[in-house]
C-alpha cells in the first residue's frame, strides 16, 4: 500500500470519528437545550392556547408576552427578586470578606494552635449540610431571627472550602514578597490589599461566581427560615406561585416567571463560563 | 552609615522535639562595619550568612546582641523604621504592577512629615531607574523582564527611598554566568555612586573576593575571618578559610615538621623556621607549585589541561587529603608526559601550615 493511500484511509477514519462525535454531542445538546427551549416556549403561549393543547404542541404561531406582565403583575416576583438580589450580594460580599481574612490568617500569621485549628476546620466539611441545617435552624429561631434577612444570611457567611481555596492560593505567593513588603513599611491589611488580592483575582472571581450561583438557587435554607411572603426568595416565591399564585393553575405565567428567575444565572454562566469550569473542576464537587 | 553588630547572637528553637539544645544559628557575631562600604558575607551554605542579613534587615529578632546604625540602637526597631533597603534572591518583584508601581510601592507607605507628594514620588522613582539603568523599561511587568533586568528593578526599589544601609541576599545567584559578571559590576558601581553602605550575602567566593572592600567569612553560625579579600585570600586564619576561598580550591596534605624542615610524605618540601616539630596540614595554592626538575616534591602525574592562559597539572600524592593534587602553572613550561613522575618546587608564601588540632594557621619563616 502506498504512502497517499494510507493518508487517504487515515483522513476518512478521522472524519468518520468527528461526525460520530458531533453526532453523539448533537443529540446531547438536544436533550440537554430541550427543557429550556421547553419552558420558553410555553412562556410565550397564552393561557387559553396552553390548556387547549390536548397533546402539546412543539411550536406557537402566536407568541405573546402577557405571560410575563402577569408574572410581574398578578403575584410578588418583582419583590422576590429584588430579595434574592439583596441576599446574594450581601452574603457573597461579606463571605468574600471573611474568607479573605480567615485564608490570610490561616496563610500568613503566626499563631499559637494555628495548624490544629485549620484541621478542625477542614474536618467540619465532613459533616453533612442536612444536619448542620437542623442546628443552624434552631441557632436563628433562639436568636429571633426567623424572616429576616440576617437570618437568611449569616449561616452562609463562610465556607471552610473557600477559607481552603484561597489559603492555598496566597500561600503559593513567596515568602520573600511578604518580607520585602514589610520591609517597605506595609501593614499586614496593606499587603493583603495590594498584594495578596491582586494576585489571585482568579481564585476570588471563580469563588464569586460559584457563590452568587449558589445563593441564587439556594432553595432549603430559605424555605426553612421564611413563612413570610416578604422575605421569600426566587426559589421557594416559585414554589408559593405554584401553589397559589395566580389564584389557578397558570402553567405559562409560572414558566414565565422561571424564564425570568433563571435569566440572570444564565447569563452570569455565558460572561464568565471559563472562570466556573475551572473553579468547578479545582473545586471537585462543589458549585 | 556605620553598621555596629555587638555580640550578635541568634539561637533558633530545634527543630528534633527529642533534642531540646537550640541551633545557634549566628553566634557571638561583633564587626563594625565601615561606613560607605561594600562588604561580602561568605560561607556555605546554613553558616548564617543570611540569618546575620536577616538580624540587621530587622526580620529576624536577635536572641541576644546589640545592632547600632551609627550611634543609634536599631536592634529592636521594626525593618521599616530602620531605613533598610533588601534585595532578596528571587527578587520578591510584584508580579501585577508594573516595574514604576514596584518602585514607587515603597514611597507610598511613607506616613506623616515623610510623606510626599505624586511628583516627588515619581521624580525619585525615575532617579532610582536611572541609577540600574531602567528607565526604558517603566511600563513593563517583571514577568516580561529577563533575569539581569528585574535584578536591577529589584535594586531600584530598594534604593528608592535613599537606605541607610542596602542589603543583598544572595543578589546574582539567580543569574547565568555572563549576565553575573556583568551585574556584580553593575553592584559595584552602583555601590559606589551611592555611597550607601552595602552588605550583600554570597556562598559564592570568587563573587565576593571580586567587589568587596572586606569580607566576612563565617562557618557554622562563628566568624572566622574579617578583611580584605586579598588579605584574607594570602593569609587564611585557618584551614576552613584557605580551603573556602580560591578556585581551583587549595591542595591539602598531611605534614611533618621535623627541625625546622617540612616534611610531605619522604620530601622535605620547605624550610619552615621557628615551628616546634609536630604533624600539621600543609595547604598549597594551585598557584604555589613551580615545575622543576630538580624540585623537592614529588607527584604522580595524572593528566595535564590545557586552559589557554595556563596549564593545569593534575597529580595524586599519597599523603594529599584531596583525591588530586592540581597545580597551575605557565603555558611556557611543558610537562613531559612521558615520565609518570613530576616535580614541583614551592613558592613558601603560597604554602600555609594548621595545627593539626585546632586547624589554626601556623606561622613560619622560610
Amino acid at each position: 500500500m502506498d504512502y497517499s493511500k494510507i493518508e487517504k484511509n487515515a483522513k476518512i477514519r478521522k472524519t468518520i470519528f468527528q461526525a460520530i462525535t458531533y453526532i453523539l454531542l448533537t443529540f446531547w445538546a438536544v436533550i440537554v437545550l430541550f427543557p429550556f427551549y421547553w419552558m420558553i416556549l410555553t412562556s410565550i403561549k397564552s393561557y387559553s392556547a396552553y390548556n387547549s393543547e390536548f397533546i402539546p404542541k412543539f411550536f406557537t404561531l402566536e407568541p405573546t408576552l402577557q405571560n410575563y406582565a402577569d408574572a410581574f403583575t398578578a403575584v410578588s416576583l418583582g419583590k422576590y427578586l429584588a430579595n434574592t438580589a439583596i441576599f446574594t450580594i450581601a452574603t457573597t460580599a461579606i463571605m468574600l470578606v471573611v474568607i479573605t481574612l480567615a485564608a490570610f490568617a490561616f496563610a500568613r500569621l503566626d499563631f499559637k494552635g494555628r495548624n490544629l485549628l485549620f484541621v478542625l476546620f477542614l474536618s467540619l466539611m465532613m459533616i453533612p449540610n442536612e444536619l448542620v441545617i437542623i442546628t443552624n435552624y434552631v441557632t436563628i429561631t433562639n436568636l429571633d431571627m426567623r424572616n429576616t434577612f440576617q437570618g437568611l444570611i449569616l449561616p452562609s457567611v463562610t465556607s471552610v472550602f473557600y477559607i481552603y481555596l484561597l489559603k492555598e492560593n496566597f500561600e503559593q505567593v513567596p515568602d520573600s514578597m511578604y518580607y520585602a513588603a514589610k520591609v517597605d513599611g506595609t501593614s499586614d491589611l496593606k499587603y493583603l490589599l495590594k498584594v495578596l488580592i491582586p494576585l489571585s483575582k482568579p481564585t476570588l472571581i471563580t469563588i464569586t461566581i460559584l457563590k452568587v450561583i449558589e445563593c441564587w438557587n439556594s432553595y432549603v435554607w430559605p424555605r426553612l427560615i421564611t413563612d413570610d411572603e416578604n422575605y421569600y426568595l426566587v426559589s421557594n416565591g416559585i414554589q408559593e406561585i405554584r401553589e397559589n399564585g395566580f389564584g389557578r393553575e397558570n402553567i405559562p405565567a409560572m414558566m414565565a416567571a422561571v424564564v425570568v428567575i433563571s435569566l440572570p444565572l444564565i447569563i452570569l454562566f455565558l460572561v464568565f463560563r471559563k472562570q466556573v469550569m475551572e473553579g468547578v473542576s479545582r473545586g471537585g464537587t462543589k458549585g | 552609615m556605620e553598621v555596629v553588630l555587638q555580640n550578635l547572637t541568634k539561637k533558633f528553637p530545634s527543630r528534633d522535639r527529642k533534642k531540646k539544645e537550640d541551633v545557634i544559628a549566628v553566634n557571638d557575631f561583633t564587626f563594625e562595619i565601615p561606613d560607605g562600604k561594600l562588604i561580602g558575607l561568605l560561607g556555605p551554605s546554613g553558616c548564617g550568612k543570611s540569618t546575620t542579613l536577616n538580624l540587621i534587615s530587622g526580620l529576624l529578632k536577635p536572641t541576644s546582641g546589640k545592632i547600632f546604625f551609627g550611634k543609634e540602637d536599631v536592634t529592636d526597631l521594626p525593618p521599616e523604621n530602620r531605613g533598610i533597603g533588601l534585595v532578596f534572591q528571587n527578587y520578591a518583584l510584584y508580579p501585577h504592577l508594573t516595574v514604576k508601581q514596584n518602585i514607587l510601592f515603597p514611597l507610598q507607605n511613607l506616613k506623616g512629615k515623610d510623606k510626599l507628594s505624586k511628583a516627588q514620588m515619581n521624580e525619585k522613582a525615575y532617579e532610582a531607574a536611572k541609577l540600574v539603568q531602567i528607565e526604558e523599561l517603566m511600563e513593563r511587568k517583571p514577568g516580561e523582564l529577563s533575569g539581569g533586568q528585574q535584578q536591577r528593578v529589584a535594586i531600584a526599589r530598594a534604593l528608592v527611598k535613599m537606605p541607610r544601609v542596602l542589603l543583598l541576599d544572595e543578589p546574582l545567584s539567580n543569574l547565568d554566568a555572563r549576565l553575573r559578571l556583568q551585574t556584580r559590576e553593575e553592584i559595584r558601581r552602583i555601590q559606589r555612586e551611592t555611597k550607601i553602605t552595602t552588605i550583600f550575602v554570597t556562598h559564592d567566593q570568587e563573587e565576593a573576593m571580586s567587589i568587596s572592600d572586606m569580607i566576612v567569612v563565617m562557618k557554622d553560625g562563628v566568624v572566622q575571618q574579617i578583611g580584605k579579600p586579598q588579605e584574607v585570600y594570602d593569609s587564611p586564619a585557618n584551614l576552613f578559610v584557605a580551603k573556602f576561598l580560591g578556585t581551583p580550591p587549595i591542595n591539602i596534605f598531611v605534614g611533618q615538621v621535623k627541625d625546622n624542615k617540612l616534611y610531605i610524605g619522604e620530601d622535605a618540601v620547605l624550610d619552615v623556621k621557628g615551628v616546634a616539630n609536630q604533624e600539621v596540614y600543609v595547604g598549597i595554592r594551585p598557584e604555589g607549585f613551580v615545575l622543576q626538575e630538580a624540585g623537592a616534591f614529588h607527584c604522580e602525574l595524572n593528566v595535564v589541561e590545557v586552559m589557554g592562559r595556563d596549564i593545569s597539572v593534575v597529580s595524586t600524592n599519597k599523603a594529599s587529603l584531596n583525591p588530586t593534587v592540581r597545580a597551575i602553572i605557565g603555558t611556557e613550561n611543558k610537562v613531559d608526559m612521558k615520565n609518570p613522575t613530576v616535580r614541583f618546587g614551592l613558592v613558601p608564601r603560597k604554602v600555609f601550615l594548621f595545627h593539626k588540632e585546632t586547624e589554626e594557621r601556623i606561622d613560619f619563616e622560610d
